[in-house]
C-alpha cells in the first residue's frame, strides 16, 4: 500500500525528530551539543506537550546519555540518542559495549569535526572515528532520506539477525540547520510499519529455557559479563556475523520502505549516476553528494563520460556492489571528509581500493580529501577533480594518489 | 514496639550463588549476599567495573540469581536511570504489569563511586531518579590491586601511595571525602552508611531505602583480605573494630533526621582498628594520634547531627 504522506519544511534535525516521534520510543537520553541540539530540543517539546509518551532522561553527558540508553534496551526499551563530534567521542567505549551487548540502540549523529582546534562545522571524522565499535552506519544525503532512515533503522536494528545498534549520520549544517520540504508519513503508518520492539529470546543453559534476552525483574539472567581469552572472540564473531546479515536485512526494509512511501535509496546501500557508461567516477558519501552529482549532470551534458556513486551505509560496507558498478571504469575518485594522519590515504579511499583490488581491471583509484572542519566543496572544485579523473582515465600519471583538496599549501 | 531482628529472621533464600571467586573473607561478598536477601528476587542490578563484578561473573558463570548488568566504569548510577525509565515506559505501554514493584539497585566500588563514576551519580541523584545506588568501599582501586582512590583514608599504604622515603602511605591530610554529604547536597530522601559486620542493619537499611520512592544512597565499609593487608578470618572482626573505635560510624539520614543506627557508648582508639591491617603497619605514634583526631572530629561532627552524644568518647 502507497502512502502519499504530507510536506513539511523541517531541516535535518527536525526530520530525525520528526521521525523518531512517531517510532513508539520508549527511552529518550541525550545532551545537547552544536549541531544536534535541535533534536533534543524538539524531542523534549514533544514528550513536554504530551505527543509521545516517552521517558525522556536529561542526562548530564553523552557518556551517561549512551549509558542510559545501553540500560534502557537492556531491560527490553527501543531507545533513541543523538550527538555530534565530542560528544561521540565521549560515548566511545559504550558504542563498543552497546554493540558488544547486541541492543539495537538508534543515534543520530550530525556530523561535526573534532577539536582540537574547536570547529563546530561538518567533517566525518567523528563518526568514520567510530567505525569499528559494531555499529551499522548510515550517511544520509538530504533532510528526507534522514526522516526516512531513522524510520528504518528501527527495524533494521531490531531484526532478530541483526540485534545491532544503527548510527545516521547527517552533514552538521549542511543538513542539520538547512530547511527542506519533507514528505513525512501518517503517525499511524510509521507506528504500524515499526511496531513495537521484540525482544529475542536465548536459550540459557542454567535456567534450562528459553527466556528474552533482556532484563525484565523476573528472569535472572546476567548481561555484560566478563569473558577472556577462551570466550571473547567467539562473542566478537557474533557481532561481525551479526553486521555481515545485517546487509540483507538493510536491502529487505529498503524496499520494504520503498513500497510503502515510494522513496527508495537504490538497494539499500547505494545510490548513483551516469557510472554504467563512465571512464571517471567519484565515490562521495553525506550532503556533498548533491553537488557532485550536480557538476556530473552539467559534465555529460558535455559529452564527458563521468558519474558518481553515493554510499549510504558505510558499515557494513557494499564492496561487492561497489566491485560490480566499477567493473569497467578506469579512474575512480574517492572522496573523504575525514583524515587519518599518517596512514596511506584516509579511510573511505582505503575501503574502496581494498574492495576493487581484486577486481579484474583495477581502475587507478585517488583520494580526494575535502570539507575538513566544514571547508566548503564548490562545484568549481568538483569540476577540476573531474578534469584530473579523466585525465588519469586517459592515462596520465596522477600527480599524487592521495591529495588534499582546498588546503592552504 | 516489635522485637529487634537478628540474623535468624533474615530470608533464608540466597540470591549470590556461592561458587564465586571473591576472595575469602571477602567484605564486598558478605554485603552483596544481604544486600540481595533485603531486594528479593524483583531486582534488577547494575554493576560498574569491579572487583566484585568481574569475580562474580566470569564467563559461562554468574554468581547472581536475579537480573544483573555490567556497562563499563563510570557509568552505573547512569545505566541504573536508563533500566528505571525503560521499565515506567513498558509499563506505561502495559509490557510489563504497571503494579509490578521491580527495583533499581546499583553497586558500585568507592572508585566506581567517589572517582570516576561521580559525574553519572550526581546525575542520577539530581533528577531524582528511582534507583537505589550502594557504594561498597574497600578503600583503594583493589581490582586493578591496590590503587589509591578518593577513598582511600589518611595513613593507608597503597601501590600508588607507597611507604617511601618522602611519602607515608595516603597523604591527604584531612577526612576524606564524604559521600553521605554528597548525596544529601542532592536532596535524596535517604542516605545511610553500612557495614557487612553488622549484616541486620545493612539489610533494615536496604529494605528501608528501597520503600522510599526516589534516589538513594548506601554507603558500605567492604573490609578487603589483599588491599588491607589483614587474615582472611579477620575481615567481619576488622569490620566491627571500624565501628568501635569510630572509624566508620553506622548512621542514616532521613528526610532531614539523622539517626545513629550502631551507638557506641565508649569508643576504643583507632591504634586497635588500625593494628590489624597490614597496610597501616608504617604508622607511627604520631600519625596515628593524626588519625585519632581526625575521628574525633567525625565523631564529635556526626553527634552534632544527631542531636546527643550516641558516640562516646576513647576510654581509658
Amino acid at each position: 500500500m502507497r502512502v502519499v504522506g504530507e510536506v513539511r519544511a523541517l531541516n535535518g534535525d527536525e526530520a530525525v525528530a520528526y521521525a523518531v516521534r512517531q517510532c513508539n520510543v520508549d527511552v529518550i537520553s541525550a545532551y545537547p551539543i552544536t549541531p544536534q541540539t535541535i533534536i533534543v530540543e524538539r524531542l523534549s517539546e514533544y514528550v513536554a506537550n504530551g505527543e509521545i509518551h516517552t521517558e525522556y532522561v536529561n542526562v548530564e553527558s553523552e557518556h551517561s546519555a549512551l549509558s542510559t540508553c545501553i540500560g534502557a534496551a537492556a531491560a527490553g526499551a527501543r531507545a533513541f540518542t543523538a550527538t555530534s563530534s565530542q560528544g561521540l567521542a565521549l560515548m566511545w567505549e559504550l558504542l563498543y559495549v552497546a554493540s558488544g551487548l547486541r541492543l539495537p540502540i538508534v543515534m543520530a549523529v550530525v556530523n561535526r569535526a573534532l577539536s582540537a582546534p574547536i570547529n563546530i562545522h561538518c567533517d566525518h571524522s567523528d563518526s568514520i572515528g567510530t567505525r569499528d565499535s559494531g555499529w551499522i552506519q548510515f550517511y544520509v544525503e538530504n533532510s528526507q532520506e534522514a526522516y526516512d532512515t531513522v524510520i528504518q533503522a528501527f527495524k533494521i536494528a531490531e531484526h532478530p539477525d541483526v540485534q545491532l545498534p544503527v548510527m545516521i549520520n547527517l552533514d552538521g549544517f549542511y543538513l542539520s540547520h538547512t530547511l527542506e520540504n519533507v514528505r513525512v508519513l501518517p503517525d499511524d503508518v510509521v507506528s504500524g510499519f515499526v511496531g513495537f520492539r521484540k525482544p529475542v529470546k536465548v536459550w540459557v543453559p542454567y535456567l534450562g529455557r528459553e527466556v528474552p534476552a533482556v532484563l525484565d525483574g523476573y528472569t535472572p539472567i546476567s548481561l555484560g559479563i566478563i569473558a577472556l581469552s577462551d570466550y571473547y572472540y567467539e562473542f566478537k564473531m557474533m557481532v561481525i556475523k551479526a553486521m555481515e546479515k545485517a546487509r540483507e536485512v538493510i536491502k529487505e526494509v529498503n524496499k520494504e520502505f520503498s513500497e510503502l512511501s515510494g522513496r527508495a535509496y537504490g538497494d539499500g546501500f547505494l545510490t548513483h549516476y551516469g557510472v554504467d557508461d563512465a571512464e571517471a567516477v567519484l565515490i562521495v558519501m553525506g550532503s556533498a553528494a548533491g553537488t557532485v552529482r550536480y557538476v556530473a549532470r552539467e559534465l555529460r551534458r558535455k559529452g564527458l563520460r563521468v558519474g558518481v556513486i553515493r554510499l549510504r551505509t558505510f558499515r557494513p560496507f557494499p564492496y561487492e556492489e561497489l566491485t560490480k558498478l566499477l567493473k569497467d571504469v578506469k579512474a575512480v575518485g574517492v572522496m573523504d571528509r575525514a583524515t587519518s594522519p599518517g596512514a596511506y590515504g584516509a579511510p573511505l579511499f582505503n575501503e574502496v581500493r581494498t574492495a576493487l583490488y581484486d577486481c579484474e581491471c583495477r581502475p587507478v583509484i585517488v583520494n580526494y580529501v575535502y570539507g575538513i572542519g566544514g571547508r566548503d566543496l564548490s562545484p568549481h572544485t568538483v569540476k577540476e577533480l573531474y578534469s584530473d579523473l579523466l585525465e588519469i582515465a586517459k592515462g596520465k600519471k596522477p600527480s599524487s594518489i592521495v591529495r588534499y583538496v582546498g588546503v592552504r599549501s | 514496639m516489635s522485637k529487634p531482628l537478628t540474623v535468624w529472621d533474615l530470608p533464608r533464600e540466597e540470591y549470590l550463588a556461592p561458587g564465586h571467586r571473591m576472595c575469602q573473607g571477602c567484605g564486598a561478598a558478605i554485603a552483596f549476599r544481604h544486600i540481595l536477601k533485603a531486594t528479593g528476587k524483583d531486582v534488577i542490578i547494575t554493576m560498574p567495573t569491579s572487583c566484585g563484578e568481574i569475580t562474580s561473573t566470569v564467563y559461562p558463570h554468574t554468581a547472581w540469581r536475579v537480573p544483573w548488568i555490567h556497562v563499563a566504569f563510570e557509568n552505573a548510577a547512569a545505566v541504573a536511570s536508563g533500566i528505571a525509565a525503560g521499565i515506567e515506559a513498558l509499563k506505561r505501554k502495559g509490557f510489563i504489569p504497571k503494579d509490578k514493584d521491580i527495583k533499581v539497585v546499583a553497586i558500585g566500588g568507592d572508585g566506581g563511586t567517589f572517582d570516576i563514576g561521580f559525574q553519572a551519580l550526581s546525575g542520577t541523584l539530581e533528577r531524582g531518579d528511582n534507583v537505589l545506588y550502594i557504594c561498597y568501599d574497600n578503600e583503594a582501586y583493589m581490582n586493578t590491586g591496590i590503587q589509591r582512590s578518593g577513598a582511600t583514608p589518611l595513613g593507608a599504604w597503597t601501590t600508588t601511595t607507597p611507604v617511601g622515603k618522602v611519602w607515608r602511605g595516603e597523604w591527604r591530610p584531612k577526612k576524606r571525602k564524604d559521600l553521605i554529604a554528597v548525596a544529601i547536597a542532592h536532596n535524596v530522601p535517604y542516605a545511610a552508611t553500612a557495614n557487612p559486620a553488622f549484616p541486620v542493619d545493612l539489610y533494615m537499611k536496604v529494605k528501608k531505602a528501597l520503600s522510599i520512592k526516589g534516589p538513594k544512597v548506601i554507603h558500605v565499609l567492604s573490609p578487603c583480605v589483599p588491599g588491607w593487608r589483614i587474615e582472611p578470618e579477620k575481615s567481619v572482626e576488622v569490620g566491627k573494630l571500624a565501628v568501635l573505635t569510630g572509624m566508620w560510624i553506622n548512621y542514616e539520614y532521613e528526610n532531614g533526621t539523622y539517626r545513629v543506627t550502631t551507638p557506641v557508648p565508649k569508643r576504643k582508639p583507632v591504634r586497635e582498628y588500625l593494628r590489624l591491617q597490614g597496610r597501616f603497619r608504617h604508622l607511627t605514634d604520631e600519625e596515628i594520634k593524626k588519625i585519632q583526631e581526625l575521628v574525633d572530629a567525625e565523631v564529635a561532627r556526626i553527634n552534632k547531627l544527631v542531636g546527643k552524644e550516641v558516640i562516646g568518647p576513647v576510654e581509658g
